[in-house]
């Protein structure tokens, strides 16, 4: 294959080429064990405490951006085309960078093992420009866990540094860095390794084809907040890796008037607002998935591509009526995204065969949507329960029923008993709702695990069930919710 | 208030300094022992276990497939151990490997040492363990069942006739219910450096809150006397009990790998390892009787404490204990009987967590008080205050008589602050109106007694030089976690010279310079370290003082050591000139200090004695919401205030405060410790067990020191104790939930277990409405 045969990536001000690369070597590993730079810690290899986050730099859209990470499943090959920034790298000439300083200031370290990765999320946070509220400053730290502080002096210190108006070396660099990263973008295919074992990352479609064909076995690597366990936690030997992330084919973002198009490898970030416009609750529910960090390595392509029965995405996408393309070689076909779950494990995608995007209608006027997220903590938590509804209504008759659970089977799948039943019902008929609601059991017969029973599981999906009509009805969701109120998204 | 509290005044006591590590931990500049640079040949170590099982006699320990994978240099079982295969922390019953039966799942049986650690991990899991299964104690209940002989005696706390007094009461409840255990989850995992050196010595770097333990563990292990063995320790990151006694088994597998190869070896536990194979918090089922009167107030209590304490004992000891000791929180049980059994299960052996048991033994209490509220439509705060400590009845159930009781006024200071009375009103309206969501509101107190209650472990040393440029070197046997224990030492030694704290230099912890120490546990570090560092710093003084009388014919009122510089008379030098001329005068510029906390006794099978210095106050008030469909909870608002005693730094009091209270928050909310039937921890790492993140800590959160003239027993500058007291404060979020459930069923208790999960919150929400 012609091509590039070395990942590069800035750091530091220099354009570090790598030709040598074990496929499944982590950022983290790198970082530790080849440059030993060691103020980025391990807390737990699994993407969960941002002990490990360190920020990449990359171009969106031309602009650089900086994201939060967990190094600790990153593939180092994932950095190819971006900067590396880690917490080793921001003070400079004896001075403390203003998050560092805001951090000594408000004593927001005790233990100190997770502040440097505090710090790296809140560096992202700081170079965006945006001028941090709580809201924005608890959201962009869901991801990072502090054992000792209790987070208070952690948040005024992001309040007091983040101020919208970013005053460093790299806000000052930040044209030369666009250049140096555009520069770097060149479009080409890369393949380190042979065919026993390698690290691809493609950009184009005959490439990413050619592989696929050459290589069935290999796994396909979109954000690795998934992959990156089987490396770091059930130490598999994957061989073979094929990201998607250079694809520029599967990286887009299309709207049009009635829908939303995501490719297969646009991470959450890159997905949150043209989802979110599409409806409130859908937004509250991508902001819960994962953490920043997660959100911006993670993907709904391949949220939906590994199948997980609690994947937090299939639930709300299948009550939205959403399709997906699969793509093998150059022929493409389309499936309903319920239809795609077959079993558990088990997805209707052929052997090379890749997911390629997924299609979301936007909600017509006659539509109401709600989704809810059940997790023992509110944020960066996996959910017990997830339900999603959309309602098509005639005046107060509900006309007909998309509704879908994750949680509640081996897959996520939708409640056709329910929908049925609910269906010409009114929204003024509780008495009605509740007897529709008893066919939730003959829809689903959940198992019980470490983050709910089977019983619970049950009652909740049916409380759901029976909150959406009562908000859908007329209740404000500040009467009825907790977190995530509806109204406040609205009016902010 | 005593004289002697209002006589002093501070340089450098009190200050809000920060961290001394701040700076280094921003950076990542902050070096963990995982972070140390490796000398060349550094080989890594990790151990194994049996896939499956939790109980049974090792049948099969297959080990080729170890031996044969890449990068592996030796595999280490019980067989390789030249001394003694123990790493528990008293009683001889922890193998540091398994030999012929398994007690848990998880349970080390053997270690591969290998090039690397991702080599050594991957070589672990290719062992082949089996095990001929007996049946498993997991719960307290199967331990019950199954009759499995305790690890440790039953203990109890009795005086009069409670059970008398109950069976004839008018108004008595009786209730059951379970609290949970919890997971550490410090951020940096279990991890030890071992680095051989000649003639059969070891030095282990460990982090251990307990580096005299670890010295002990691991010369016992290789058979060499403990002067062979030296213990380091600069920093944890975090410790909450967890490396309290449960650090030694890393170390000596370090340590051991370290003896085979004679090369450096290090051992870091993988996360979920370190889950499945480190004790927790002893999680309890509590039982109870009791008696009380139309006011609330009560006459009698019985309960008893049944706690897991996993398959050996470890410090379960001491732990049920104070759960014991704190079973009254703050208040007075007229006839009383606390039972504690310490039932062996088939799990990990539970160990220290912040709070020692205290926090588990003050629900009771607190579950009392709520259910007696609930029973009678009381206000829960009036009850509270009605059963507080006060004239007359001031003795505890284990005969101690609270003297220093400052309770009432906390109380009456934050039910002002927090608006308590009419937020009371406020929360009856919304539950008035709303269907779906109710609130609730809790005020809780915090007495918490301070002192081991093993009472030798009451004891530190100090080790400070004076240079002759006027810097100091300080060590101390207490260990830095995050506590900002070093800072505050620093602080003492700084206020004892006249100088600032950058003129001092903290050093590692190590038993090569302060022996035979405590472990850094109980709260009890400043107190402790404190006075043992101000002794040592003291005598240098008094020799310094001495000099200088002698060289200037002053009198010792004359001289003053101030701001850096040292007033003798009317001339003034700096501590370093003074220092210098000492020097040259031949008088030793160093010195050990000693501290032994007076004044406590206790006799454990008289029942009988003084075990606590002095009491730790607090009390706070929560406000929470919850959604009667789903269980979910929101706490709305948090109002603390505490009592330190004069602060010897209230940055840092503050830190340990908040911190304290969204760990104990966290205990009783979302963390949740899932055992399977087969004894396997289904909840071994973040993404299944769930520590408070940002977002769950209030937005309105007011958390304030109580302004104390300062403790009245005589402790370092007159501070008290804060590391383990503000967890017990979260118990009001609790008591809140309780109290939104209560809403739903006026005149009934709310069955509510901890932890308050939202599956939790919505059993006791279906309960009430049965």
């Amino acid at each position: 294959m012609t091509g590039r045969n070395r990942i590069r990536f800035l750091r530091r001000g220099e354009v570090v080429e790598l030709t040598v690369m074990a496929p499944m070597r982590t950022l983290l590993d790198y970082l530790r064990l080849e440059e030993a730079s060691r103020g980025t810690k391990e807390g737990c290899g699994e993407g969960d405490c941002g002990a490990c986050t360190v920020s990449l730099g990359s171009l969106k859209d031309g602009r650089l951006v900086y994201e939060p990470v967990n190094a600790c499943i990153l593939l180092l090959g994932q950095v190819d085309g971006k900067e590396v920034v880690t917490v080793d790298d921001l003070s400079q000439g004896g001075r403390l960078h203003p998050i560092q300083q805001a951090m000594v200031d408000s004593h927001g370290s005790q233990c100190g093992f997770c502040t440097p990765g505090f710090v790296m999320s809140l560096f992202a946070l700081y170079q965006s420009g945006v001028a941090a509220d709580r809201q924005v400053v608890v959201d962009q730290l869901a991801g990072n866990l502090c054992r000792c502080t209790g987070y208070r002096p952690i948040v005024e210190a992001a309040l007091a540094s983040c101020t919208g108006r970013p005053d460093d070396a790299w806000s000052k660099a930040r044209g030369e860095t666009e250049k140096t990263l555009a520069g770097l973008d060149d479009g080409s295919d890369l393949f380190i390794g042979d065919d026993n074992g390698f690290f691809a990352a493609p950009a184009s479609d005959e490439a990413l084809a050619q592989l696929t064909e050459k290589h069935p076995d290999a796994v396909l690597l979109s954000g690795a907040t998934d992959v990156g366990l089987w490396i770091t936690k059930q130490l598999r030997d994957i061989g073979k890796i094929i990201h998607l992330g250079r694809m520029r084919s599967l990286c887009r973002v299309a709207e049009t008037a009635d829908a939303v198009t995501l490719g297969a490898a646009v991470t959450y970030a890159e997905a949150e607002r043209a989802l979110g416009s599409i409806d409130p609750d859908l937004a509250e529910l991508l902001r819960r998935i994962g953490s920043k960090q997660v959100r911006a390595s993670g993907t709904v392509g391949g949220n939906i591509a590994n199948g997980s029965p609690i994947g937090d995405t299939p639930p709300a996408l299948i009550a939205l009526g959403s399709e997906l393309e699969l793509r093998k070689g150059t022929v493409t076909r389309a499936v309903a995204l319920e239809d795609f779950f077959i079993a558990y494990g088990k997805q209707d995608r052929a052997p090379g065969e890749i997911v390629a995007s997924v299609r979301v209608p936007k909600l017509k006027r006659d539509e109401a949507f709600r989704c809810y997220k059940i997790t023992k903590r509110f944020d960066q938590d996996i959910s017990s329960v997830l339900a999603a509804f959309k309602f098509t209504l005639d005046g107060r008759r509900i006309a007909s029923a998309r509704i879908a659970y994750g949680g509640m089977a081996a897959t996520p799948k939708r409640a056709a008993k329910t929908e049925a039943a609910v269906q010409n019902l009114s929204l003024d008929d509780a008495a009605g709702w509740n007897q529709a609601a008893d066919c939730l059991s003959e829809d689903f017969q959940p198992i019980g695990d470490h983050r709910a029973s089977a019983d619970y599981r049950m009652q909740t999906a049916r409380a759901l069930f029976i909150k959406a009509l009562t908000e859908i009805s007329g209740e404000a969701t500040r009467n009825t919710r907790v977190t995530g109120v509806r109204e406040l998204v609205d009016a902010g | 208030m005593p004289a002697e509290v209002k006589r002093f005044t501070t340089e450098t006591v009190g200050l809000a300094l920060a961290h001394d590590s701040a700076a280094l931990h921003v950076q990542g500049r902050a070096i963990y022992i995982d972070d140390m640079r490796e000398p060349e040949g550094t080989l890594h170590v990790a151990p194994g276990y049996a896939s499956e099982g939790a109980k049974g006699r090792i049948t099969r320990c297959d080990l080729d497939a170890v031996r044969n994978s890449p990068g592996v240099v030796a595999v280490l079982t019980a067989a390789d151990i030249p001394g003694v295969n123990d790493c528990s922390p008293a009683m001889g019953d922890d193998p540091i490997f398994a030999e012929d039966e398994i007690l848990f799942h998880g349970q080390v049986v053997f270690a591969v040492v290998a090039g690397t650690h991702d080599q050594a991990r991957r070589a672990a899991r290719r062992a082949r363990i089996e095990i001929a299964k007996d049946p498993a104690a997991i719960t307290v209940e199967d331990a019950l069942e199954q009759g499995t002989p305790d690890v440790l005696p039953p203990y109890e706390f009795r005086r009069g006739e409670p059970e008398k007094r109950i069976a004839a009461a008018k108004m008595r409840l009786s209730d059951s219910f379970h609290v949970g255990g919890q997971e550490h989850f410090y951020l940096e995992g279990q991890v030890a450096f071992a680095m051989p050196e000649e003639a059969g010595g070891m030095t282990v770097y460990s982090s251990t809150q307990h580096p005299s333990e670890v010295q002990h563990c691991v010369a016992k292990m290789l058979g060499v006397a403990d002067a062979f063995v030296t213990c380091e320790c600069r920093r944890m990151g975090g410790g909450f009990g967890g490396k309290e006694s449960q650090a030694a088994q890393w170390a000596a597998l370090a340590a051991l790998g370290a003896h085979k190869t004679g090369r450096p070896v290090k051992c870091r536990l993988d996360r979920d390892d370190d889950m499945i194979m480190t004790g927790k918090r002893h999680d309890m089922r509590i039982d109870y009787d009791a008696a009380f009167d139309k006011t609330g107030r009560l006459t009698a209590v019985d309960a008893s404490l049944l706690s897991r304490c996993g398959y050996s004992a470890d410090l379960s000891l001491g732990v049920n204990d104070r759960a014991m000791f704190h079973s009254d929180n703050a208040y007075y049980y007229p006839a009383v009987s606390i039972e504690s059994r310490r039932l062996r299960t088939n799990t990990v052996s539970n160990t220290a967590f912040r709070g020692f048991g205290g926090p588990q033994g003050m629900m009771l209490a607190e579950r009392m008080m709520d259910a007696i509220a609930h029973r009678l439509a009381l206000d829960p705060l009036h009850v509270r205050k009605r059963n507080f400590y006060g004239p007359k009845r001031d003795r505890t159930p284990y005969g101690m008589k609270v003297t220093d009781n400052i309770i009432a006024e906390v109380v009456a200071e934050l039910e002002k602050t927090s608006d308590y009375y009419a937020r009371r009103e406020a929360i009856k309206d919304f539950n008035a109106k709303n269907r779906i969501l109710k609130k609730g509101l809790a005020l809780t107190p915090v007495k918490f007694g301070i002192s081991f209650t093993l009472i030798h472990l009451n004891q530190a040393g100090a080790l400070v030089h004076l240079y002759t440029d006027g810097s100091v070197h300080l060590n101390h046997g207490g260990t830095e976690m995050g506590q900002g224990l070093y800072i505050k030492v620093a602080q003492v030694v700084a206020e004892e010279f006249g100088i600032t704290p950058d003129r001092v230099k903290i050093t590692a912890t190590t038993t090569g310079k302060v022996p035979n120490t405590s472990p850094t546990a109980a709260s009890s570090g400043s107190d402790l370290n404190g006075m043992a560092a101000k002794e040592a710093a003291s005598q240098i003084k008094k020799r310094l003082i001495a000099f200088a009388e002698r060289e200037w014919q002053v009198a010792p009122d004359q001289i003053r050591f101030e701001k850096g510089r040292v007033i003798i008379a009317n001339q003034s030098m700096s501590l370093g000139e003074l220092a210098k001329r000492a020097h040259q005068a031949r008088i030793q510029l160093s010195a050990t200090g000693f501290y032994a906390t007076p004044n406590i006794t206790w006799n454990r099978d008289k029942v009988k004695g003084k075990p606590f210095f002095y009491f730790a106050y607090g009390a706070s008030c929560s406000e929470v919401t919850i959604d009667t469909l789903t269980g979910e909870m929101r706490v709305d608002r948090v109002d603390i205030l505490h009592d330190v005693g004069r602060s010897l730094n209230p940055a840092i009091d503050l830190g340990q405060i908040e911190g304290g209270f969204v760990q104990g928050m966290g205990w009783l909310t979302t963390e949740e410790l899932v055992f399977d039937k087969e004894g396997r921890l289904r909840t071994h790492a973040p993404s299944t067990y769930k520590i408070p993140c940002a977002s769950d800590v209030p937005a309105d959160f007011r958390v304030k020191l109580f302004a104390s003239p300062g403790n009245l027993a005589n402790t370092i500058y007159r501070s008290k104790a804060v590391g383990e007291p503000p967890l017990m404060l979260a118990l009001s979020v609790f008591s809140a939930i309780t109290d939104a459930i209560a809403a739903l069923k006026p005149g009934t208790a709310p069955p509510l277990e901890a932890p308050a999960t939202p599956e939790a919150i919505l059993k006791a929400v279906k309960a009430m409405s049965a």
